[in-house]
């Protein structure tokens, strides 16, 4: 990949707000409170984060861009699924995803 | 191994060397790195992949509210603690009650996770840099790897019924927006699935869109 002017953006951007959002939490308790408060709204954003997390996973497995990204990576992704549910470690997990989907492809398959 | 595998994959998959070590040092949350390098290697929008990344440490406000008594209220101590809060840091420290204790939990955690991490990282990057660097990324499969560790992230948080909800319909709102939204956005729509999760726990059924 080609690295530019905008990828210096996209970088700044992500680092400054999430910096901001560690600074915001203890600036809102000293305001507000924590407690009760804190727990409802790390409810709310922990869905947020699942929501998109979820999203990523299937735009990821199933697509390059807008194209459809073939069988052996969303094979290799639910390979993954398998093992993260049978609470394989980490590291597994990632191999065999990746491993899947190579040996598929050596096979033949898109 | 988290930060291993970050390291290895983001290069290996076409980043620069240098960009997951950076981004471990000024960003230093797992799971946002991986999705801003997976959909800039993607070919999204670097500003979309930021956002995207955002989305994902607004976790950080809550955590940093259950915490907020460790941080010392003025003074560049104030900066650090703030960039050493973590899913980890802050769930070692909740759990206490002694001031002392969680302070020195507090600190002990984000800093050696701080090092560990980095070091990891770094680690990976030479690895995909040097070992894997000859390979075709496809050939290696590392397109699996990034769906499968945002997978192995998201798992873990799928507790309540409600979490499940959220999820299947984020993927479904996702999928939907892919021939509609720019590269990289049909994740963001994602955040729809909130709605949809909440608005069932509220009326039984339905709200869905």
């Amino acid at each position: 990949m080609t690295w530019g002017t905008e990828h210096w953006v996209g970088l700044g951007v992500l680092a400054i707000a999430t910096f901001a959002l560690r600074l915001l939490g203890p600036w809102l308790a000293a305001r507000v409170g924590g407690g009760a408060r804190a727990e409802n709204t790390d409810a709310l954003l922990a869905g947020l984060a699942v929501a998109v997390l979820a999203g990523l996973v299937v735009t990821q497995a199933l697509f390059d861009g807008r194209e459809a990204a073939g069988w052996a990576r969303p094979v290799g992704v639910v390979v993954a699924g398998v093992l993260v549910w049978r609470r394989a470690p980490f590291l597994a997990v990632v191999l065999a995803a990746a491993a899947t989907t190579a040996l598929l492809r050596l096979l033949g398959l898109p | 191994m988290v930060g291993l595998s970050f390291g290895a994959v983001a290069v290996a998959s076409g980043a620069p060397l240098w960009l997951p070590v950076l981004l471990s040092v000024v960003v230093f949350a797992g799971a946002s790195q991986f999705v801003f390098v997976a959909l800039i290697t993607a070919g999204s929008s670097p500003l979309v992949a930021a956002l995207t990344g955002t989305v994902l440490n607004a976790r950080m406000v809550p955590l940093g509210m259950g915490v907020a008594d460790v941080v010392p209220r003025t003074g560049w101590r104030r900066l650090v603690a703030a960039h050493l809060l973590t899913d980890e840091s802050a769930a070692f420290t909740l759990p206490r009650r002694d001031p002392e204790e969680r302070r020195a939990a507090f600190w002990l955690t984000g800093v050696l996770l701080f090092a560990l991490w980095n070091l990891g990282v770094l680690v990976g990057a030479g690895l995909g840099g040097t070992v894997l660097a000859s390979v075709d990324p496809a050939d290696l499969g590392l397109d699996a790897a990034f769906p499968a560790v945002l997978l192995a992230l998201l798992v873990p948080a799928l507790r309540t019924r409600a979490d499940r909800r959220t999820a299947v319909a984020g993927a479904a709102v996702a999928v939907a927006a892919v021939p509609v939204l720019p590269v990289g956005l049909p994740a963001v729509a994602a955040v729809l699935g909130v709605v949809a999760g909440r608005a069932r726990r509220r009326d039984g059924d339905g709200g869905a869109p």
